[in-house]
C-alpha cells in the first residue's frame, strides 16, 4: 500500500535523528503542530479565525515582560506536578492523584505558614516547602503503600483521594483553619519571613519557578544517576526482572509514590508562599491533572516536564487571555492538551514499530548473508 | 408515617443517582472482561451528556438524543479501541487522554453555542412513567415504579448483563479473551473483534449514563457535571468483582451515599456539608480497601493482545 510506505519512510527519516531527541523535541514539537493544526480547524468551525486566535495566544505568551513571567507562574506548578507523576509512571504506578497531592501539600504549608514566627525567612520557607512536601507525600504513600500491601488498584484510589483532600480543604478553609475574621472561606495570610523573594519586580515572578526547575533537575539526576532510580525504572519495566536481581519493588514504590507526591505537594507550598499567601478552596484550576499532560508529553523524563511544563502552562495563560480578548473560550487548551497527547502516543507507538520493523530487517539480511 | 416518606425518598433518589452509574459500570464491565481497562469513562459520560442536552434543545427529541449520545460516544468508543486494541496504546494513557478531550470539546462547544450566546435554557426531560397497581405497593413500589424509562431500563440490562456473560458462548468468550486471549485465538476467534465489541459496547452505555445526567437528573449540561461518576463506575467494577449483578448492587450503595447527601443537605443537620459531598468517594475509596485480595480481576486485563509468532 503506497500510504503504509511513505508513512514507514517517514517515520525511517524521524529514525536518523538520535532517539533522546526524537522522544524529548522532535515528536512532541511535531504532535503540538498537528493539535494546533485540527483545533485551527475546530476554530473555523466555530466562527473563529484561527490565524489571529493563535497570534492573540502568542500576543499572550511573548507579548510583554509581565505575560511572560505569568506564563512562568502557571508552569511552576505544571512542571513539579508533571514532574512528580513522571517519577510514578516510571515507576508502573498510576498516580492520578496529583490534584489531591497538590492540595495536602498547600494545605500543610499555610499550616505552617501562618504559624511559624520569629525564624530568618530561609528557616521558614525551608519549614513551608517541608510541609509541602510532607503534605503531598504523605497523601501519595498512602495509595502506594495500599497498592503493595493490600494490591488495591492505584488508579482508582489515588482518584478518590482527589475528591477527599479537596473536600477536606473546603472544610478546613470554613471551618478549623478559616481566617480570624471569619468573613471568607480562607485562611489567613502566611508571615512576612515565608513568603518568597520577587526576583523581578513589578511582576510576580518569584523564585518558585527557580525552585521547580532545580527540582527536575535533581529528580532526573536520581531517577537516572542513582542505584534507586535505577530500581524505580527497573520496578516499571518489570516488576518480576526487578525482584528477581534482588531489588525491593515494594519499596521502591513507596519511594517512588513519596517522590512523586513531594514534588506536588512543593508545587502547593510555592503556589501559597510566592502568590496566593493563603489557602482556599479553589487553589488549583485543575494543576494536577494538567500534570499529568506535562509528563505524557515528555515521556516521562523530568528533565522534559521543564519544557512540556512550560508549554502547557503557556496553553494555559495565554488561552485565559485569549478568552478575554477574542471571547474564545478558554477550555480550547484542553483540547489541543488531549490531541497533542494523543498524537505523542501515535508517534511512539509508529516509530517504535518502524524501528522494531528495520531490526527485523537487519537480522533476515544477517541470516540470509550467513546462509 | 414521616420516616417512611423519608426512607422513601431516599430510596428513590438512590436509585436515580445509581442509574447512570449502572449504565456506565456495566459497560465498562464488558471491555474490562474482555481485557481492555478505559478510565476515560468520564471523558465519554460528559461527551454524551452534551450530545444529548444539544439535541433535546434543537429537536426537542428524546429519542433522538439518546441515540445522538450514543453514536457520538460509539465513534470516540472506536477512537479510544483503535488505539489500544489495534495501536496498542497503554490503556491507562488512553484513557486519561479520552478524559481531557472529553472536557475539552464538550466545555468548549457547550460556551459557544449556548453560554455565551446566553441561549442555555432547561430542556425536556425523561418524566415518571409510573406502572399502575405496581407503584402502589407500598414503599418499594413508588421506589422501583415510579420512574423514568432509563432507570426502568437498567432493570432488563442488569439480568441481561449477567446472563449474556455467564450463560451464552458469546460470554464465554468474551471471558476467555479476558483471561486466556491466546486460547480463544487459538479456537479461531477473533480476540481483536471481541474487544472491539466489548469497547464500543462500553461506550454506548456510558454515553447513555451521560445522557442520563443532562436530560433525565437533571435539565440542562453544565460543564464537567460528571464530577467525578466516571471514576466511581469505574471502582463500581472493581468492587462488584466484574460481576454484573454485584456491580449494580455496588452501583446502589454508591447512589445511596449521593442520595444521603442530597436529603441529609435538604434537612437540618450538624454535619458540615463538604463531608456529606465526599461521602461516595470515601465510601468508593474504602470499599476499594474492602475488596481487595479476593479479586476476581481478568488476567489479560490491561495488557494488549499480541498474535503468537509475532
Amino acid at each position: 500500500m503506497p500510504a503504509k510506505k511513505r508513512n514507514s519512510s517517514f517515520f525511517t527519516f524521524i529514525n536518523l535523528f538520535p532517539q533522546i531527541l526524537q522522544q524529548t523535541l522532535i515528536l512532541p514539537a511535531l504532535a503540538l503542530v498537528l493539535a494546533l493544526l485540527i483545533s485551527a480547524v475546530l476554530l473555523m468551525i466555530t466562527g473563529y479565525d484561527p490565524l489571529t486566535s493563535y497570534s492573540s495566544m502568542w500576543e499572550g505568551v511573548f507579548g510583554s515582560v509581565r505575560v511572560f513571567t505569568e506564563v512562568l507562574l502557571k508552569s511552576t506548578p505544571l512542571i513539579l506536578v508533571g514532574t512528580g507523576i513522571a517519577v510514578a509512571f516510571r515507576c508502573g504506578v498510576w498516580n492520578i492523584g496529583g490534584e489531591g497531592q497538590f492540595y495536602a501539600g498547600a494545605v500543610l504549608a499555610t499550616w505552617v505558614g501562618v504559624h511559624l514566627s520569629g525564624l530568618p525567612p530561609v528557616l521558614t520557607i525551608a519549614a513551608v516547602f517541608a510541609a509541602g512536601v510532607l503534605g503531598g507525600g504523605f497523601w501519595a504513600v498512602i495509595p502506594g503503600w495500599l497498592k503493595v500491601k493490600l494490591k488495591v488498584n492505584e488508579v482508582v484510589s489515588t482518584i478518590m483521594l482527589n475528591y477527599i483532600m479537596i473536600g477536606l480543604t473546603s472544610f478546613l478553609v470554613t471551618g478549623p483553619m478559616q481566617e480570624a475574621k471569619k468573613l471568607f472561606p480562607q485562611t489567613d495570610e502566611i508571615v512576612q519571613a515565608a513568603r518568597l523573594p520577587n526576583i523581578l519586580p513589578p511582576t510576580r515572578l518569584n523564585i518558585g519557578f527557580l525552585v521547580a526547575v532545580v527540582t527536575a533537575i535533581i529528580i532526573a539526576i536520581i531517577l537516572f544517576r542513582t542505584p534507586l532510580g535505577y530500581a524505580i525504572r527497573t520496578v516499571g519495566q518489570n516488576p518480576e526482572t526487578a525482584r528477581y536481581a534482588g531489588m525491593k519493588v515494594n519499596q521502591s514504590i513507596i519511594i517512588a509514590m513519596l517522590l512523586s507526591g513531594g514534588a506536588a505537594g512543593l508545587a502547593g507550598a510555592i503556589e501559597v508562599s510566592g502568590l496566593t499567601w493563603r489557602m482556599f478552596a479553589t487553589i488549583s484550576p485543575g494543576y494536577g491533572f494538567d500534570g499529568i499532560a506535562v509528563a505524557l508529553l515528555a515521556s516521562n523524563n523530568p528533565l522534559g516536564t521543564i519544557l512540556s511544563g512550560f508549554l502547557f502552562g503557556a496553553l494555559r495563560a495565554s488561552s485565559e487571555l485569549m478568552q478575554m480578548n477574542a471571547k474564545i473560550p478558554s477550555v480550547l487548551f484542553k483540547v489541543i492538551q488531549g490531541l497533542t497527547i494523543a498524537f505523542v502516543i501515535a508517534f511512539s507507538l509508529l516509530s517504535r514499530k518502524t524501528a522494531d520493523e528495520r531490526e527485523a530487517e537487519k537480522s533476515e539480511a544477517l541470516t540470509a548473508s550467513e546462509i | 408515617m414521616d420516616f417512611i416518606f423519608s426512607l422513601q425518598l431516599l430510596l428513590q433518589a438512590t436509585l436515580r443517582m445509581a442509574t447512570p452509574l449502572v449504565l456506565a459500570g456495566i459497560g465498562e464491565t464488558f471491555s474490562e472482561r474482555a481485557g481492555v481497562i478505559n478510565i476515560g469513562l468520564e471523558g465519554y459520560m460528559l461527551i454524551g451528556a452534551f450530545a444529548a442536552y444539544t439535541t433535546v434543545f434543537y429537536t426537542d427529541n428524546l429519542f433522538l438524543a439518546i441515540l445522538a449520545a450514543v453514536l457520538v460516544t460509539v465513534l470516540f468508543g472506536i477512537a479510544f479501541a483503535y488505539f489500544t486494541i489495534t495501536v496498542k496504546a497503554n490503556q491507562i494513557i488512553a484513557g486519561a487522554v479520552l478524559n481531557i478531550i472529553g472536557l475539552g470539546i464538550s466545555g468548549y462547544l457547550y460556551r459557544i453555542l449556548f453560554a455565551q450566546t446566553l441561549k442555555a435554557s432547561a430542556v425536556r426531560t425523561f418524566q415518571q412513567i409510573p406502572i399502575p397497581l405496581l407503584k402502589d405497593i407500598p414503599l418499594l413500589g413508588p421506589t422501583l415504579f415510579d420512574q423514568n424509562i432509563l432507570v426502568y431500563s437498567t432493570y432488563l440490562l442488569v439480568p441481561l448483563a449477567a446472563i449474556i456473560l455467564y450463560k451464552t458462548s458469546l460470554g464465554l468468550v468474551l471471558r476467555a479473551t479476558g483471561e486466556h486471549p491466546h486460547a480463544v485465538e487459538s479456537l479461531g476467534i477473533r480476540v481483536i473483534h471481541i474487544r472491539y465489541g466489548a469497547v464500543i459496547f462500553a461506550a454506548m452505555l456510558a454515553g447513555i449514563g451521560g445522557a442520563y445526567l443532562s436530560i433525565a437528573y437533571a435539565n440542562q449540561f453544565v460543564e464537567n457535571m460528571t464530577a467525578g461518576r466516571g471514576f466511581i463506575a469505574l471502582a463500581m467494577v472493581a468492587f462488584g468483582q466484574w460481576n454484573p449483578i454485584y456491580v449494580w448492587l455496588a452501583g446502589l450503595l454508591f447512589g445511596s451515599t449521593f442520595g444521603l447527601q442530597l436529603r441529609l443537605q435538604a434537612g437540618q443537620t450538624a454535619i458540615p456539608y463538604q463531608f456529606l459531598q465526599i461521602l461516595p468517594y470515601v465510601v468508593t475509596f474504602i470499599a476499594l480497601i474492602i475488596s481487595h485480595g479476593r479479586s476476581m480481576q481478568p488476567k489479560a486485563m490491561g495488557i494488549p493482545f499480541e498474535k503468537e509468532g509475532n
